[in-house]
């Protein structure tokens, strides 16, 4: 097989590859959303709700007790 | 629980960047307004002797616009951003504090050698990869002391996720890193020869073509690492939170990150299509750059579609329009990189004036307007007095957004004549024009670029009029602002 043959055959299924990662990173996202085991869109409100006495959104389970002080 | 009511974030390290910010913004366009009167008005280029020169002062104009303005504008505000996504103030360590002042005063003194040194000459010939291996050393500490701020602080959060805004900091980090690194691995040559020469020359690990590749590895990403991926990082935090809407949709973040960060690596050969590297890598380069389009205005619709039901605020709030402004001006820049990377439309384009009218709309419209607005929003917060004048922000606003279309449309004009020209043929196969020809002919869309350059230096001072007079002489606020930025009429 020539070098440009196999580069045509390489870039053909390169695209494949990476159209099906895309598609199925798409798909990942919004099967595990309807499935309830994430909820991506509440980490938006974390732009949005940043004082630094605000509730965090997921609490950091390995800050220590006295670092939660500022947290109501 | 104890709770602990004077703990604030702190923006001290924020404050500091936030005037060099102003500072390098006003010297880098300056030098760049001027240089463009150069290309212009010849003469001007014999103002102040070796100095003053074109090439000169090319290389500064680039360096402080991206390492002085930009860079300062991304880390004030990390030092803002970081600590109130992650819940946690600055001021809690003691450690963090001082390695975001270290990280401050390195750059400074940093930022100030690079320009001497640029100023008289000093310089490894690699585009915005001009300082020589002392100054590259002294980067590597920069942006070591950036990366410890970055993660240490991301160490002691309170939040557990990371906002996407971080994502994008991180990415900047980690992306110009290893791009600054390869790039400049170089030889002193004075220490292999035997004393030889300057100590300060050295020459690239890299020869021939495997530099150009490298350079251009280099030169493309890092610089998007910073003029895209850095003021992504900005507009994620800034739009939601002066509007008051929470990002579109998070998911399509998380796809338009990764998208990103997997291809805009392969793209730099673009810049190489018809030189002397291998076909398939300006296929490949050519390839990217197309498909560098879906992440990129996955995006800027995101936040264009934040706006969904709020755009009234685009009249009523100036930083909307700056930010809202930003991101179309994103969308047209990722546009036209991909149209121009497409071999046949490059075959023109390429080395004509089309490259820095696209690079321009870019950072003209995109990076300097997000920073802008970036700093407005920070300002009360920072500095704890309203806005100075929304008027201003408006007359700015107009000023500036004049220059970047007299900017870009000039320079489309100008560049699809000369490369039309450098291409043309008569009827056996001989060039039509010289080199002087193309000069000649493009004189009057150089000078509107300067008019341009005139235009959007203007509306800088503008800014930095506003920004001074916000932090002296402006109406004190007791209570910081949850979204909306207040400003006096």
């Amino acid at each position: 097989m020539e070098l440009r043959e196999l580069q045509g055959y390489a870039t053909f299924f390169m695209t494949i590859f990476l159209v099906v990662m895309m598609y199925g990173y798409i798909i990942h996202l919004y099967r595990s959303e309807k499935k309830g085991e994430r909820d991506y869109e509440k980490y938006g409100k974390i732009a949005l709700d940043d004082e630094i006495d605000s509730k965090p959104i997921e609490k950091n389970p390995k800050i220590s007790e006295e670092k939660k002080g500022a947290n109501k | 629980m104890q709770s602990n009511a004077a703990l604030e974030y702190d923006y001290s390290v924020a404050k500091l960047f936030t005037f060099t910010t102003i500072l390098f913004g006003i010297i880098g366009m300056l030098v760049g307004t001027l240089i463009a009167a150069q290309l212009a008005f010849p003469e001007l280029n014999y103002l102040i002797g070796e100095y003053g020169t074109f090439s000169r002062l090319r290389p500064l104009h680039t360096d402080v616009v991206i390492y002085g303005f930009m860079l300062s504008g991304i880390w004030a505000t990390f030092y803002y951003v970081g600590q109130r996504v992650l819940k946690v103030s600055m001021a809690e360590s003691k450690f963090l504090m001082f390695m975001g002042k270290f990280h401050f005063y390195l750059y400074f003194v940093g930022a100030l050698i690079a320009v001497i040194t640029l100023l008289l000459g000093i310089t490894q010939s690699k585009e915005y990869a001009e300082f020589e291996w002392p100054i590259d050393i002294v980067v590597v500490l920069i942006w070591v002391s950036w990366g410890i701020s970055l993660f240490g602080l991301i160490g002691i959060r309170r939040e557990k996720s990371l906002y996407i805004s971080l994502w994008y900091y991180i990415a900047a980090f980690l992306g110009v890193a290893m791009l600054y690194l390869f790039n400049n691995m170089a030889v002193p040559t004075y220490f292999v020869s035997g004393g030889i020469g300057s100590v300060l020359h050295s020459v690239s690990m890299y020869s021939g073509t495997n530099d150009a590749l490298v350079q251009w590895w280099f030169g493309h990403n890092a610089v998007g690492f910073v003029f895209t991926v850095a003021i992504i990082a900005q507009i994620y935090y800034f739009l939601p939170k002066e509007s008051g809407q929470a990002v579109y949709s998070y998911k399509l973040s998380l796809l338009s990150f990764w998208g990103l960060m997997f291809v805009y690596l392969w793209a730099g050969s673009h810049h190489l299509i018809w030189s002397t590297v291998p076909d398939w890598m300006q296929t490949m380069g050519s390839i990217f750059s197309v498909v560098l389009i879906l992440p990129s205005w996955g995006s800027a619709i995101n936040m264009l579609l934040t706006m969904k039901g709020e755009w009234n605020q685009l009249t009523e709030n100036p930083l909307i329009k700056l930010m809202v402004l930003a991101s179309t001006f994103y969308m047209l820049s990722t546009i036209e990189g991909p149209i121009q990377s497409i071999k046949s439309v490059n075959a023109i384009a390429h080395f004509t004036d089309w490259i820095p009218g696209h690079v321009h709309d870019g950072v003209l419209g995109w990076v300097g307007f997000m920073t802008m607005a970036a700093l407005y929003h920070m300002a009360p917060r920072i500095f704890k007095r309203e806005i100075y004048s929304k008027k201003l922000i408006d007359v700015q606003f107009w000023i500036q957004t004049t220059g970047i279309v007299l900017y870009f449309t000039s320079m489309w004009i100008a560049g699809i004549t000369q490369g039309m020209m450098w291409r043309a043929v008569d009827e056996y196969g001989n060039l039509m024009y010289s080199f002087i020809d193309t000069v000649a002919i493009l004189h009057p869309y150089y000078t509107i670029r300067t008019v341009s350059a005139v235009l959007y230096f203007t509306g800088f001072l503008i800014f930095a009029y506003n920004m001074v007079k916000t932090m002296t002489v402006s109406k004190e606020i007791s209570q910081e602002p949850t979204n909306r930025t207040p400003m006096a009429a």
